[in-house]
Parts: C-alpha cells; structure tokens; sequence
C-alpha cells in the first residue's frame, strides 16, 4: 500500500506559520523586552537578559505597585457599582412587562456606540468644576457608565436562561418575591452574572481614555503608567506593565466559555 | 400597574447613570462646539478645518483601509472554519485567531511600537535570515503601524461574530453546492458571504467607531502630523485648554462616524428591497 502524503500540508502549514509569526511575534517581542538587560540594533535577540528591571517595578518604592493597587481597586468599585445596578435592572428587563424594553436595553449600548472621545472631555470639565477630577470615585463613575452594557446585557441573558417554572414553584411552596430570588434565581444566575464582573473587571483595568482625562495626573492606574513609561522611553517597564494588564485578558480569552454558556450567550441582546 | 412601577423603579438607576454621565455630556459637547466665549457661531469649524482638514481625511482613509482588511480576514478566516476539511488544521486556526481579542488597545500600541519600529524584533528577524541588510530596513511607525494595530486587535472581533453566524447556516445548500463540483472560494463568496453579509456589516461598523475613539494606539505609534483626530483632540485639551475646537473636532468625528454607518445601512436597505 502506498503512504499517502497530504500535499495540502505545504500551504496550510505556510499560512497558519505565518499566523502565528503574525500573532505571537509582537508577543515575544513584549516578553523579551521585559527581560532585556541590553538590546539594541541590529541585534536580533537581547545581548543580555536579567530581572533587575522587574525588582526596579515591584521594589517597595516602586510606582507599579501603587499603579497596580490603584487599578484593582477602581476596577472592584466599578465591578460592585456595576453589579448593584445591573442585577435589578437584568431582572426587571428579563422578567418584569417594561414599556419600551427594546429601547431601554439599546439605550445601554449608546457609549460602545458612539466616539467617547468628546464625551470625556466634558465630563473631566465638570467633574473639575464639582471637585471630582482627578479622584477615584470620579475615574469608577466614567468606568460604570462605559462597562454599563456588558453588566446589563449579560444580567438580563443570565437571568432569562433560568427557568421562570422554578421561580413559580419556590412561590407556590410560600416562598416570597425576595426570597424566591435570593434563593432561587440569584444562584441559578450567578455564572453568567460572575462572567458580567469579570467583562467589567477587565474593562475597568484596560480603559486608557476616560482615565487619562479624568484621573491623570493624580489617579495613576496601570495603563497610564504604561503610557508615561514609553512615552519617557522606558521600553522595560513599559513592557512590564503591559505584561501585568495582558495576563489577566488572555486568561479570560482562554476561560470565557466556562462563564458564558451557550444558552446564556444565545440570549444576550434579546 | 404596581407591577410596572416596580419594573420602571429597578430599570431607573442603571439608565441614569447613562444619561448622567454620557448623554448630558455628548449634549454638552455638541452645544460646546459652538461656544466661542459667550456667543454662539461657527468659529470654531472654520479653526477645526483650517488646521486638521488633513487629519480629518487621514483618520478617514486610515480607519477605512483598516475596516477593509479586517472585513477580508474575517471572511476568511470564518470561511475556512466551516469549509476547511481537514479538522486538525480547523482545530489549530480556531486556537490560533482569538489570541489579540481582549487584549487592552494600550498594550497594542506598545507591544506594534517596540515590534515594527525600524530597529524592532521584526526587522531584526528579517535581518537575520539575510531577506534583508540593516540599510535596507525600514520602520513601519507612521499610518502602516496604526493599521497593523487596528487590524491586529479587530480581526478577531469580526471574526467571532461572523463565524458564529456562519457556523448557524444551513449546511444543505453548502452541501449540494460542493456536491455539483463548486470550489470552495465559490461557496464562500456565492453561497456563505451574501448570508452573513448583516452580521459582517454590523461587526465592521462597531469596529470603525471603536477605532475612531482610540487615543492610545495613534498616541503611541504615530503623534507626529498627520495623524488621527482622536489625538489632536486630546492635544487641543492639554496644550491649549481650547474646548471649543476640541469639541468641534469631536463633532465632526461623530458625523464623520455617523454618515458611514448611515451609507452603509441604506445600502443594505436598498439591498434587501
């Protein structure tokens, strides 16, 4: 018998090589400047790799750990702002007869939907006026409004998969409204209310523009750390900090469908 | 009656806080590009067109190149995922696309910085393997670089949703289409594209306003002119605390996003009649 070999193999395997130098070749870039000791042109790998630039970042004196503080902090606030609106608001939108309820659930989608360039910039000059620039309650604020849709959508998709019958058969055995929900439906909720926190989470943590203009210079969070690092040309702790924000997001790339059943995902925006 | 009170009551906190904090606001800054001290006039475009008339076509092509190429790679990739037959190399491009996803438009802009400047891992690899000398090297630091960006980043975007609604088709007219001898480049254009066109539309025009109000990514690779109008808003703010051109050049990246999405929706709509 003859071995038969598959000469497809050629082009698949230059094109899906070529993927991969396209995807994972900016990657390793980063991860080797953050180990980079000395590195310059035309050499095509560092001359010499080390740690000292990752002891410089989380010395005790160092702002990336501050930076790191703050951005989780902000992060947690907006995903527990987040959560306490969006839970009544799913549940009403799921459950409850709304008038207009297309409207109201487009009504959310408005900030991924338009340049929210313009927008920043006229809530920094009223935070301004009112004391709230440059202060982490004005930075979670800007955080909620623009992580509102994930929160809302995904609450209303979590609470729509759960069966109403059961919610029924927790009242017809003398369960209250309240507690029928806090024991029946919040649990049954919860995965996709917990893959609603993680997408703002990570909203929060990533969000560049809203910060920059209303929390610098006084609120660092990571991704403005970021940015004064390269600016400064600081490629090491820049990339550093770009480390620390990638590992969190491709994490989640890995796990989200754990999170977000199918049955979950088939009813987001409906 | 209580019942919908009750339902309006829960709904009525989250909806402030969009009305608060972005649609007072985006109002705020319409009314603001008009606002040339203490009267109202249009002072501010005529400045806003005599100095960035350039960034604004910039910012124009820049993200409509970048929409092009996304749409195509989307497409394509999608298209191979239900019309590849052979599943290990299905299974490896699944895996492989979605790595840039969620990662934050910041760290893309310092990871293509360090990756396409003139002396970056790029260009050293090429060196190298001898395909080119350390003269011959180029850096890809101006519009090239924002596109690589935008396109890197928004591929997988795209993608996701259009295999998803490829995946939902029905695979009877696929099946018979391969059956009587059609090429696969053929279904994916004649059969699976027209189907998917809506979703595909949707995806790209999501993607061009999110590329329009990116500020770190033509920070990072290109601030120098032209460059995008996301930066020179931003640098009217810092530099010259001059709101009123600031929102002038915010409005008209708002028309400038509106009128695409609006070309595009009547050509569906005259499509589908």
């Amino acid at each position: 018998m003859m071995v038969r070999i598959d000469l497809w193999w050629l082009p698949r395997a230059f094109v899906l090589g070529l993927l991969a130098f396209v995807i994972f070749g900016p990657l390793t870039n980063l991860v080797l400047w953050t180990v980079a000791e000395k590195w310059y042109f035309p050499h095509m790998l560092p001359l010499e790799y080390g740690v000292s630039f990752w002891q410089r970042v989380f010395s005790p004196r160092g702002n990336a750990m501050e930076s790191l503080g703050t951005s989780v902090l902000i992060a947690t606030l907006t995903v527990i702002a987040s959560l306490a609106l969006a839970i009544p608001a799913g549940y009403a939108l799921s459950r409850l007869k709304l008038p207009f309820r297309g409207l109201i659930l487009l009504a959310f989608l408005i900030p991924q939907a338009f340049p929210n360039l313009p927008v920043y910039v006229n809530i920094a000059r009223f935070f301004y006026q009112i004391g709230l620039n440059g202060t982490i309650p004005g930075v979670v604020m800007v955080h909620v409004t623009h992580g509102l849709v994930f929160a809302v959508w995904i609450a209303t998709a979590a609470f729509s998969a759960v069966e109403i019958d059961l919610e029924d058969a927790a009242r017809s055995i003398g369960a209250g409204p309240i507690q029928a929900f806090r024991d029946v439906t919040l649990p049954l909720a919860a995965p996709g209310l917990m893959a609603s926190a993680i997408f703002v989470f990570l909203e929060s943590l990533d969000e560049f523009t809203g910060s920059y203009f209303v929390g610098a210079p006084d609120v660092t969070t990571l991704p403005l750390l970021l940015y004064t690092a390269g600016a400064g040309g600081n490629y090491q702790i820049a990339s550093i900090t770009a480390l620390l924000l990638l590992v969190p997001s491709i994490g989640f790339m890995l796990v989200v469908e754990r999170f977000l059943r199918a049955d979950v995902l088939s009813k987001v925006g409906h | 009656m209580q019942k919908r009170l009750l339902a309006i009551l829960l709904v009525l906190p989250a909806l402030t806080m969009i009305v608060l904090f972005f649609i007072v606001p985006l109002f705020a800054s319409i009314v603001g590009a008009f606002e040339i001290g203490d009267t109202f006039g249009l002072g501010n475009f005529t400045k806003s067109f005599e100095l960035y008339s350039k960034d604004m076509i910039f910012s124009l092509v820049i993200v409509g190149i970048s929409a092009a190429f996304i749409g195509l790679f989307s497409v394509a990739i999608g298209g191979y995922l239900i019309l590849g037959e052979n599943p290990r190399a299905v299974a490896l491009l699944r895996w492989l696309y979605r790595w840039p996803m969620f990662i934050p438009f910041i760290v893309v802009g310092q990871v293509m910085r360090t990756f396409l400047a003139k002396n970056g891992l790029m260009n050293n690899i090429f060196v190298s393997l001898g395909l080119l000398t350390p003269l011959q090297t180029v850096g890809f630091l101006d519009w090239r670089g924002i596109v690589i960006a935008f396109v890197w980043k928004q591929t997988p975007f795209v993608t996701l949703l259009v295999a998803g609604a490829m995946a939902s088709l029905d695979r009877s007219t696929i099946e018979a289409a391969r059956n009587l001898g059609a090429s696969r480049l053929r279904i994916l254009i004649e059969i699976v594209l027209p189907q998917i066109a809506g979703t595909l539309l949707v995806g790209l025009i999501l993607s061009f306003v999110t590329m329009m109000s990116v500020l770190s990514v033509p920070l990072m690779i290109n601030a120098q002119s032209p460059t995008m109008l996301t930066a020179d808003i931003a640098f009217r703010i810092n530099a010259h605390g001059d709101y009123g051109v600031a929102n002038a050049l915010g409005m008209i990246s708002l028309l400038l996003t509106a009128g695409v999405a609006l070309i595009y929706l009547r050509q569906t709509v005259r499509e589908r009649s």
